[in-house]
């Protein structure tokens, strides 16, 4: 398993962390735990507060109250050319004017660095992000994924403590960008420096993470490993930003301890998990598309007809429209061996043990 | 810069050949207004001066010869380095490169100032800097003497406020020369490096101080490069008339604060003028700023081709 011990050096410890711009609230006490050689991830639709927090963590934003500690030393307060932290920007931010190579010198420079442990450090990352034949060019004369993979260099170069990534790779292609996670996931790890990436692409959270923290209306939502938050959403909110899912409406009849005992519409009974803390009444109960399959009606815990398939290449999506009018998406592998229904056809379906989860709103 | 990306010229296509049609105006009227005027001034200065103004059709080198040698009242003496000229042309370049420096050091400031506001301010600002421009210079200047004299309202205001005992004694002064010189280019200054400041990427200085750069350091490593095309642009545009001004010299001036301008006006003005000698002049003007300026582009492409 990816999860690490629990007693691991905290990176960064940000408590209670609020920033407000006038009346509207960025973040709202936001506590989070990074721990050291970690890569965490700030996962989240645009406006949740998500590089706020990063340029808190940078020193670019001033915070409205809180704290922010990294190895322990509250940073909080002072400017950005003082915290061993580095940034790789959004759209790579690199001096125009400069070579890379005169670009990935520029934290060492000014740390006044003797020039040739500086000019070592320089070839050494440029040999990590395999741009050491390009040392001499300008930005413009590199393409984007150069240009990222140089911004990269330019902030790992300094060895800083914390590494922050804001969306360093929206600006690239698809097929680019599914190439440098992996990459960068291995230099993280070679390079021991934690790193806390911001993302609203919730693939690139789960392929790379360690840990992540959902968030949404500058809180979090949850803190979890890939597998913790997809698997076990906390609420509404997090199963469904994570990944497709299915909320069906349901009524709690009663908890004991992690489950529950709810009525599915058709009115059959199911024990399930349910996150923490949820009472008896009217529920919501997550389903993800691949953990249900199709059956025969008779004795099925839910049944209903086929409305419509969509054709995914390797899946194949079927909507069931259940009896209280609720439409719910499966996907069904495409195989010689599975026989989708045709549309209007009465269905039962089956969830997989665990399938179901019971969500707090 | 060698290995960019295409530039629109080379893949304009079809278009490329009526685009040279375009540029026949204004290559007639640089032809027409300005090098076939050039061309006749530097015909006229190897000409002989005619008394009342005009020339004689009669080659002569006499008119550069008065520019640089001192021959006696008569003109039968030996030669001798004529420094009245020289020393006319040597305090133009200073007072103009003293204007294009305080020109930068206000205008700088102004300029990122400006490029800093909201969008919809901007506009605000940079109308506010246009405004004088409205008024015509003669009248600026004018106005200019009218605040600075010896019982005018600076010194009046600064006696109010017992800053100064007796009124500083400003006009006739190089330091007037200057302030009108500085204060009729200050927007030539501006206007480029608002240009420059605008496109300037504000993350750029994040990323500087992310890597450990102070605001100095920020300013000088990062912001100053970025801005520089609007820096040179703005210091020819302030230096080049400054350097051959005549309103703000003849105006606020004196006789000790000659300048090139002025010089070269006074040969073209009424009866007791030498034309030759002003085309002369003026060409040796023109010598000067065009070395200035191939200087100033050859350092650019240096730069750009490393």
């Amino acid at each position: 398993m990816l999860q690490k011990t629990q007693d691991a050096t905290v990176a960064v410890d940000i408590e209670n962390v609020t920033k407000n711009y006038g009346t509207f609230t960025a973040l709202s006490r936001v506590s989070l735990d990074i721990r050291d050689n970690e890569f965490f991830t700030l996962l989240g639709p645009s406006g949740c507060g998500k590089t706020t927090l990063l340029r808190s963590i940078a020193g670019f934003e001033e915070i409205s109250d809180g704290a922010i500690r990294l190895y322990g030393e509250d940073i909080a307060g002072l400017p950005p050319h003082q915290r061993p932290v580095n940034t790789v920007f959004q759209q790579y931010a690199l001096f125009p004017h400069m070579t890379v190579m005169q670009n990935v010198l520029f934290g060492l420079q000014r740390l006044r660095k003797p020039k040739v442990e500086a000019e070592a450090r320089c070839a050494e990352v440029l040999e990590l992000v395999q741009l050491s034949a390009f040392a001499g060019r300008y930005p413009n004369q590199l393409s984007g994924g150069q240009q990222q993979r140089v911004a990269l260099a330019r902030a790992l170069a300094p060895k800083p403590k914390l590494l922050l990534l804001d969306e360093p790779l929206s600006a690239l292609d698809l097929k680019l960008r599914q190439a440098v996670r992996v990459e960068l996931k291995q230099i993280q790890q070679e390079t021991g420096i934690t790193f806390i990436f911001v993302t609203h692409d919730q693939e690139e959270a789960l392929t790379m993470s360690d840990r992540i923290a959902v968030m949404s209306a500058g809180e979090v939502q949850q803190v979890g490993t890939p597998r913790e938050v997809y698997e076990a959403p906390r609420n509404r909110f997090v199963a469904d930003f994570i990944g497709e899912t299915n909320l069906l409406d349901v009524s709690v009849t009663s908890v004991t301890g992690d489950q529950a005992l709810c009525v599915l519409p058709g009115g059959r009974e199911i024990t399930c998990p349910a996150a923490a803390v949820v009472d008896p009444g009217p529920g919501h109960l997550s389903v993800r598309p691949e953990r249900m399959t199709l059956t025969v009606p008779t004795d099925a815990l839910l049944t209903g007809r086929v409305e419509n398939h969509v054709y995914l290449g390797t899946d194949m999506q079927v909507m069931v429209r259940l009896e209280d009018d609720e439409i719910l998406t499966l996907r069904v592998q495409n195989s010689e061996a599975v026989v989708v229904p045709t549309i209007g056809a009465e269905v039962g379906i089956a969830l997989e043990a665990g399938a179901a989860r019971l969500l707090a709103d | 810069m060698a290995g960019g990306i295409a530039s629109a010229s080379e893949s304009a296509g079809i278009y490329k050949g009526r685009a040279g049609l375009l540029i026949l105006p204004s290559w007639l009227i640089i032809g027409f207004f300005l090098l076939l005027p050039v061309c006749m001034m530097l015909i006229y200065s190897f000409l002989t001066k005619e008394f009342r103004g005009g020339v004689i059709w009669e080659f002569s080198l006499a008119a550069y010869d008065q520019f640089f040698f001192n021959r006696g009242l008569f003109g039968d003496e030996p030669p001798q380095i004529e420094w009245t000229y020289i020393n006319i042309f040597w305090r133009s370049l200073w007072q103009a490169g003293l204007a294009t420096i305080f020109c930068l050091v206000i205008g700088f400031p102004t300029a990122w100032f400006i490029a800093t506001r909201v969008p919809r301010h901007r506009t605000i600002w940079l109308l506010l800097i246009t405004i004088p421009y409205w008024v015509n210079l003669l009248i600026r200047t004018v106005s200019m003497k009218f605040l600075i004299r010896d019982t005018g309202p600076l010194n009046e205001f600064l006696i109010w406020l017992g800053a100064i005992g007796e009124p500083l004694h400003l006009i006739n002064t190089n330091i007037a020369v200057q302030l009108g010189l500085f204060y009729s280019y200050l927007p030539f200054m501006v206007l480029p490096i608002y240009a420059s400041a605008e496109r300037y990427n504000f993350s750029l200085s994040e990323a500087a101080a992310d890597l450990y750069a102070g605001r100095w350091t920020i300013l000088r490593v990062v912001i100053l490069p970025a801005v520089k095309p609007g820096i040179i642009a703005g210091s020819i545009l302030v230096f080049v008339p400054s350097l051959g001004a005549f309103l703000a010299p003849d105006l606020l001036g004196g006789a000790k604060t000659f300048m090139i301008g002025s010089l070269i006006e006074e040969q073209f003005k009424g009866n007791a003028g030498n034309w030759p000698f002003g085309a002369a002049t003026s060409m040796i003007l023109l010598s000067i700023v065009m070395t200035v300026l191939i200087f100033y582009a050859r350092s650019q492409t240096r730069r750009e081709a490393r």
